[in-house]
């Protein structure tokens, strides 16, 4: 389904992202671990066309993506939940919900809305308020809601455990086993990599621009140097 | 009586000023520019609807039509070549090349029009009744305020029910979100001058209607003038546009009535500075809490 090819990521002379080549077949949930400045954000933002590649290419869905602008990505069902959430803070629920709907036709939106409500209850209850004074995890459902708003065949979600309490995170992480479950595709970056080996078909380890371990699941959760590095010993 | 009639003239130049703020509010709101601009434009469309009208001879209403097209897609090509290169770029480098651009019109009116300056006959002049005209209500004063408030009225709808209206605020808060949401920036961007521009030209007219001396220098001052109203309501704000622009056509006749004529425009800045020292954010502008 997603393609990547040996890409090289840049910003300006910083060499980011490393010769990087990773696949994520229909159906399956992947995860990209790796510890703070590894890239994870960067092919993520790649990926979605905010960020280009200096070389390398990226397949979607069997067509290439280089060159392709960021707001035509969505559209050919790719959607991200960036780091930090980055909800429309100024905008009501409902709104933010509206502007995930963007290339989607206007008859669809509200029952995209509701399905979205069914998944999390907790927005509907708080579809009028402005979005910068939900609750953090609340803000994490949002964020999530407003991307499958898309209805994305590849959902890419970047940190959606960052601040949460454990509580919430075991929420967050039911519900991509939900999502997994109804047949979504997602790309999972963690630094959690506990959590998100044990939801994920397969994983990738990322250390400083570069991939240096793959496996399934479990193979990395006994992975000897993924233990030390990423799992406390 | 008289003090209603300052009153009354205060409001109405305010509604222009309160017109042109609005073309400054919602591009800076949504681009994050100062477009200094913005008072040139007003300017073309005072000169497109004076040629439209005396040297083709052809209606008021037609030549507000033109004036309105030559300049939003005025404002879109001088969004696309010289603002968009530079969306990366720091605002100081944008703001000098606003700075720019408007000695470009400036220059390219003198050019076209020359640096006489023209008489502009006002395409307001339908009697109003008496109980209005005993009060120094001319037409055109009548049609600012209304056309004021149907355009304020008109962005808050816009801005709060449409998709596109909600794709600018998305825009204005998070480009890279707007983004990842498939809305086009740069084309939503490029609508938003489109809208300035269009509010710049019927401001142009009604401007030039009441004030009938048009040239090249013409949208200057009020330019500054609104820009100062869009701060004084508090930059970013529709109904803050429209509060800053009538309170500043009221401060400005005002103290133009009772202190001093040569003093009103330093009156009407000074005024804004103490606004400002007390409230940064302007009358209505607000900081909104972040939630990291
Ligand atoms: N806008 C930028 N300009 C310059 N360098 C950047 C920029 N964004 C990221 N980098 C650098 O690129 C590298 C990868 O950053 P990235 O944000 O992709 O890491 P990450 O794996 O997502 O980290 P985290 O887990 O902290 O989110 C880091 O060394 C970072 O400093
Ligand atoms: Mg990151």
């Amino acid at each position: 389904m997603l393609k990547v090819n040996d890409i090289n990521v840049y910003y300006g002379a910083i060499h980011a992202i490393k010769g990087v080549s990773f696949e994520v077949q229909a159906g399956e949930v992947v995860t990209l671990i790796g510890a703070n400045g590894a890239g994870k954000s960067t092919i993520l933002n790649t990926v979605s066309g905010l960020l280009h590649p200096k070389t390398g290419s990226i397949e979607f869905l069997g067509k290439s993506l280089t060159g392709v602008p960021a707001h035509k990505i969505v559209a050919r069902g790719l959607a991200q939940v960036p780091e930090g959430r980055r909800i429309f803070l100024q905008m009501t629920v409902e709104e933010n919900l509206e502007m995930g709907a963007f290339t989607q036709p206007n008859s669809t939106v509200d029952p995209g809305i509701q399905r979205v409500y069914e998944q999390f209850p907790r927005l509907k209850e708080r579809r009028r308020q402005i979005a910068g004074t939900l609750s953090g995890g609340e803000q994490q459902m949002l964020a999530m809601g407003r991307a499958l708003m898309a209805d994305p065949k590849l959902l890419m979600l970047d940190e959606p455990s960052m601040g949460l309490a454990p509580i919430l995170v075991d929420q967050i992480f039911e519900i991509i086993e939900r999502l997994h479950q109804a047949g979504t595709t997602i790309l999972l970056v963690e630094q959690n990599a506990q959590m998100a080996l044990s939801v994920a078909d397969r994983g990738y380890v990322l250390e400083t621009g570069k991939i240096v371990a793959t496996g399934t699941g479990q193979e990395l959760l006994n992975n000897e140097a993924v233990k030390q590095a990423y799992l406390g010993g | 009586m008289v003090f209603l009639q300052y009153l009354i003239s205060g409001i109405s130049i305010g509604s222009i000023y309160a017109i042109i703020a609005l073309g400054y509010t919602m591009v800076y709101g949504i681009a994050k520019m100062l477009n200094f601009a913005h008072g040139d434009v007003i300017m073309v469309g005072g000169y497109i609807s004076f040629c439209t009208t005396s040297y083709l001879g052809l209606p008021g209403w037609v030549s507000v039509v033109f004036a309105v097209a030559v300049c939003t897609v005025l404002g879109v090509v001088i969004e696309g070549l010289a603002y968009r290169p530079l969306r990366q770029a720091g605002s100081l480098a944008v703001l000098i090349t606003a700075i720019g651009v408007s000695y470009l019109l400036q220059n390219a009116a003198q050019l076209i029009w020359g640096a006489t300056p023209k008489n502009f006959t006002s395409l307001v002049n339908f009697a109003v009744p008496e109980f209005l005209s005993r009060l120094n209500v001319s037409g055109v004063m009548l049609v600012t305020v209304v056309a004021c408030i149907v355009i304020m009225l008109g962005l808050t709808w816009f801005t709060s029910r449409t998709k596109l209206g909600k794709a600018m605020r998305a825009c204005s808060e998070d480009r890279g979100a707007a983004q990842l949401m498939g809305i086009n920036v740069n084309r939503t961007i490029s609508m938003t001058f489109a809208i300035g521009s269009a509010l710049a030209a019927i401001a142009g007219v009604l401007l030039c209607s009441y004030s009938p001396v048009l040239q090249p220098t013409t949208g200057s001052m009020p330019g500054i003038k609104a820009f100062t109203a869009a701060v004084f309501g508090g930059i970013g704000s529709i109904p803050g546009a429209f509060l800053g622009g009538v309170l500043l056509g009221i401060i400005e006749a005002m103290a133009r009535a009772y202190l001093s004529t040569n003093l009103a425009n330093s009156i009407v800045f000074a005024v804004l500075i103490i606004v400002l020292l007390v409230r940064p954010a302007g009358l209505l502008g607000k900081y909104v809490p972040e939630k990291v």
